[in-house]
């Protein structure tokens, strides 16, 4: 995986931009206006103009899930593991998050501090859950993953129409707001709460000295480099990818907590916003080195919160920004697919059996 | 049909598999193809078998040289495999798998191909019932099933790759008998084994191989000394060894049985002591693997002890195998001992003795420094591992190992090396030795077996045969044995 060049990375960038512009040509509009309509939509025109605060803090309140689901997924690629699960420990952190929210009252900072902690032991157990059914069970981590994921989402959508219902009615617009206390304060005006973005660059930081300049992380990058030789050489190999799928879940569970007390202040069925799986392509395009994560996301956040403003501005309904995405997304795996698949073949003729 | 190959050359990078291969089979012969694990037979054959296109050579037929792009092109030009393991459909009948590659894709005439199934069956005696599922049936029945099908497909050549592994006695003497009335109506038969009285019993000609080369091509019957000879090359002059002072036992597997497959019929039992070196001779999939995989944990016997170090560890987990100080290197260095993509000093890291949380760069980046400069590695610190040629990987995985082992285990120490580095790493390991370690390894090379071990134990389908002193037998006597001859042959007794 560290054996790219420029090739391989120019590849799938192009192949991104390629077919993003050659989509909107399609949709009948000017490629560059939905790009300026995006970027107006997510942090103003011209970028960060005046009053364009509340925008600006939205898009980082969408960069800080992505940001640290992603920074999760570093480590449990590193481990060799498609941790598709994420979206699910995404959901299990914001309903930890919202139980706690809901059920407890004492001192802000006393509750704020529970509601991370509750964050993060939902995400935690839901991708210890994974890493179990992977090593005790034998059951592929893809398809553990995507199974616990319907779970949590049919978990979101019990709680909001049943016990947590909004009183009187049953409705699937979300569960009643948190009182005041449990939110995540935030910036005036605004919905971007400090705290939040804190706790995703203590992520990324953390990830980049664990993989840096800690054994463990080492130990990690060879379980999942090869996890034979990395057994045969005394490494619990099922401890370390079940500590993975632990590291992960957390960071994941972080992420959720910040979508329900520093988002919607509420739990509401799509919680996890997919951030999840957009999480998966923001490490792939990042190469798996951290700080990579931080614009990756940021650009990924501004198309989430600007593609809002479509069908309002342009004749385009505003799910073309999920399609925009989902080309973006599809392209970029085709692109970097091909790149390794190249990169592997070239290694295969330079070392033939 | 007669069947030429002409100086056929197949190289995997630097491996020449095949290198000027030229054998000539005469129509209605049975050609014995004899040689080591990693003669060559196989490659040659999956050329003849149109599976790998030669780098150069000819594939003649018939006076006729032909191309083989693919296996559909062989069978359409007669040649016909039969490999190790029967290429059947378990979950389809008898009846099914025969008619599978037939040609075409719509029209399936179940009816006729019923009743060609049938008349071939009986001509040849096979007792196959056309509508039994292909799981239910022996190894040898599938074999049966398999010959039937190519004859059906047209096949004027026929290849079998050691047929005769996991076939009972009474099918081995059918299949022979079906094979040598094959070759009476003009079929060229090719017998690729490693086992040299089938092959003397079989045979009208055998073409010998070794390292990709032919060595020898004889009319058969030879005394089996000349086969035993071409295959593994003349007797070597031992050589002088320090003499060791053998210690307690290190490792001792008493009555040790497994479950079931290999090393499953008798329970073995063994003392290694402290300073002893045991060689492990035998064909591959002999066995070998199975008693090393029983000697470090890695696989739990059925019955019986297994004793590292006073410990006895039966049972236990691999890795409280290592906590006894025994290590064991298995022959994959790429797969099963370096990790692709890190680097020498990451090695030297994951294998060191500092557990700090914390890695000290400079000081593991000055560890591997030297150690690479102490194991005459050709790389750097900062060179991956997959970068390494073969014999600086193993340099590698030797370093690597922590100093005062009770056990080391290793499979084919020295494969592939060149001489110099073949070298080093017994002087490594003879180091080792002096060191009071008990070594045990497995290797194809006789030479490397009895210049090294003071034991060796010979393994043959799955048990044990042979228990040699190494200093008291000779190439022929570990020849014969790894060709399941179990009698040893005494000097002058087949002589003409």
């Amino acid at each position: 995986m560290n054996r790219f060049n420029a090739a391989s990375f120019v590849i799938p960038a192009a192949v991104v931009v390629v077919s993003a512009v050659a989509l909107l040509w399609l949709a009948g509009t000017n490629p560059w206006e939905p790009i300026q309509l995006i970027i107006e939509g997510s942090i103003g025109w011209p970028p960060f103009e005046e009053g364009s605060a509340a925008k600006v803090g939205d898009t980082v309140m969408v960069w800080v899930p992505i940001a640290l689901a992603s920074a999760g997924l570093i480590v449990t690629f590193a481990a060799g593991m498609w941790n598709i699960g994420i979206e699910g420990q995404i959901i299990m952190g914001a309903i930890a998050a919202a139980f706690v929210a809901r059920e407890v009252s004492t001192a802000r900072p006393l509750l704020i501090a529970l509601t991370i902690v509750a964050g993060v032991l939902g995400g935690l157990l839901w991708g210890l859950l994974v890493g179990l059914l992977r090593t005790v069970g034998g059951v592929n981590e893809i398809f553990g993953g995507l199974g616990l994921d319907f779970v949590a989402i049919s978990l979101t959508t019990y709680l909001i129409i049943g016990p947590w219902s909004r009183t009187g009615v049953a409705s699937t617009s979300g569960t009643d707001v948190f009182a005041d206390a449990a939110l995540l304060p935030s910036l005036e005006r605004t919905r971007l709460s400090p705290l939040a973005v804190a706790l995703a660059l203590v992520a990324i930081v953390g990830v980049w000295i664990l993989f840096r300049g800690t054994l463990y992380g080492l130990k990690l990058k060879a379980v999942g480099a090869n996890r034979v030789s990395a057994f045969l050489m005394g490494i619990p190999t099922n401890r370390y990818l079940l500590g993975a799928f632990m590291i992960c879940g957390a960071l994941a569970g972080i992420a959720g907590m910040s979508q329900a007390t520093g988002f919607h202040y509420k739990l509401i069925p799509a919680i996890s916003g997919n951030y999840g799986f957009l999480a998966i392509l923001v490490v792939l395009l990042a190469r798996f080195r951290a700080f990579w994560v931080i614009p990756i996301s940021f650009f990924f956040a501004m198309i989430a919160v600007g593609s809002s403003q479509l069908d309002l501005r342009l004749d385009v309904n505003s799910a073309l920004g999920g399609v925009l995405q989902g080309v973006l997304v599809l392209s970029a795996m085709f692109g970097l697919g091909w790149a390794v698949h190249r990169s592997r073949r070239r290694a295969e003729q330079e070392m033939a059996p | 049909m007669s069947l030429e190959l002409r100086d056929i050359h197949k190289h995997f990078g630097p491996v020449r598999a095949n290198d000027g291969i030229t054998i000539t089979v005469e129509a209605g012969t049975l050609h014995g193809l004899l040689g080591e694990n990693g003669a060559g037979k196989s490659t040659l054959m999956k050329v003849l078998s149109g599976f790998h296109a030669a780098d150069s050579g000819e594939i003649v037929l018939n006076g006729r040289e032909i191309r083989l792009a693919s296996p559909q092109d062989a069978i359409a030009a007669g040649i016909g495999m039969l490999h190790q393991d029967p290429l059947v459909f378990l979950p389809f009948t008898a009846l099914d798998n025969f008619v599978l590659g037939s040609p075409g894709a719509i029209r399936l005439d179940r009816r006729s191909a019923a009743a060609e199934f049938k008349e071939l069956c009986s001509r040849y005696g096979f007792n196959l019932d056309p509508d039994t599922p292909a799981r239910l049936l022996t190894v040898g029945e599938r074999q049966q099933l398999e010959i039937v099908r190519l004859l059906w497909l047209g096949a004027k050549v026929l290849i079998l790759d050691e047929p005769t592994t996991g076939i009972s006695a009474d099918q081995r003497a059918k299949l022979f008998g079906t094979l040598k009335e094959l070759a009476t109506e003009g079929m060229s038969v090719i017998f690729v084994s490693h086992k040299l009285e089938e092959v003397d019993e079989l045979c009208d000609r055998v073409t010998v191989m070794t390292r990709g080369k032919v060595v020898g091509e004889l009319d058969l019957p030879v005394p089996p000394q000349q086969l035993v000879e071409l295959m593994f090359g003349q007797a070597v002059e031992m050589q002088d060894r320090a003499e060791v002072d053998l210690g307690g036992p290190h490792l001792r597997l008493s009555g040790v049985r497994t479950a079931s497959g290999l090393l499953s019929e008798h329970s073995l039992s063994i003392d290694v002591h402290a300073g002893e070196v045991i060689g492990l001779a035998g064909m591959e999939g002999s066995g070998q693997d199975t008693f090393l995989r029983l000697c470090c944990g890695m696989r739990a016997p059925k019955e019986g002890k297994v004793t590292i170090a006073g410990r006895d560890l039966t049972g236990k987990h691999y890795h409280d195998f290592l906590d006894a100080n025994l290590k064991y290197l298995p022959a994959g260095r790429l797969e099963e001992g370096l990790i692709q993509g890190l680097t020498v000093t990451e090695h030297f890291v994951l294998t060191g003795d500092d557990t700090s949380f914390f890695i000290d760069w400079d000081r593991a980046r000055g560890v591997a420094k030297r150690q690479v400069e102490h194991f005459t590695i050709k790389g750097t610190e900062a060179s991956t591992a997959e970068s390494l040629s073969g014999g600086n990987q193993q340099r590698l995985l030797l370093a690597m190992l922590p100093p005062r082992l009770s056990v080391l285990l290793m499979e084919h120490p020295t494969r592939g090396l060149d001489i110099e580095s073949a070298d080093w790493v017994w002087r490594q390991l003879l180091a080792r030795r002096e060191e009071g370690t008990a070594i045990v390894f497995a290797s194809a090379d006789l030479d490397e077996l009895l210049r090294y071990s003071d034991r060796i134990l010979v393994f043959f389908s799955g048990a044990i045969i042979g228990e040699l002193d190494a200093g008291a037998t000779n190439v022929d006597e570990i020849g014969m044995l790894i060709g399941g001859r179990t009698a040893p042959i005494h000097r002058g007794e087949l002589a003409p």
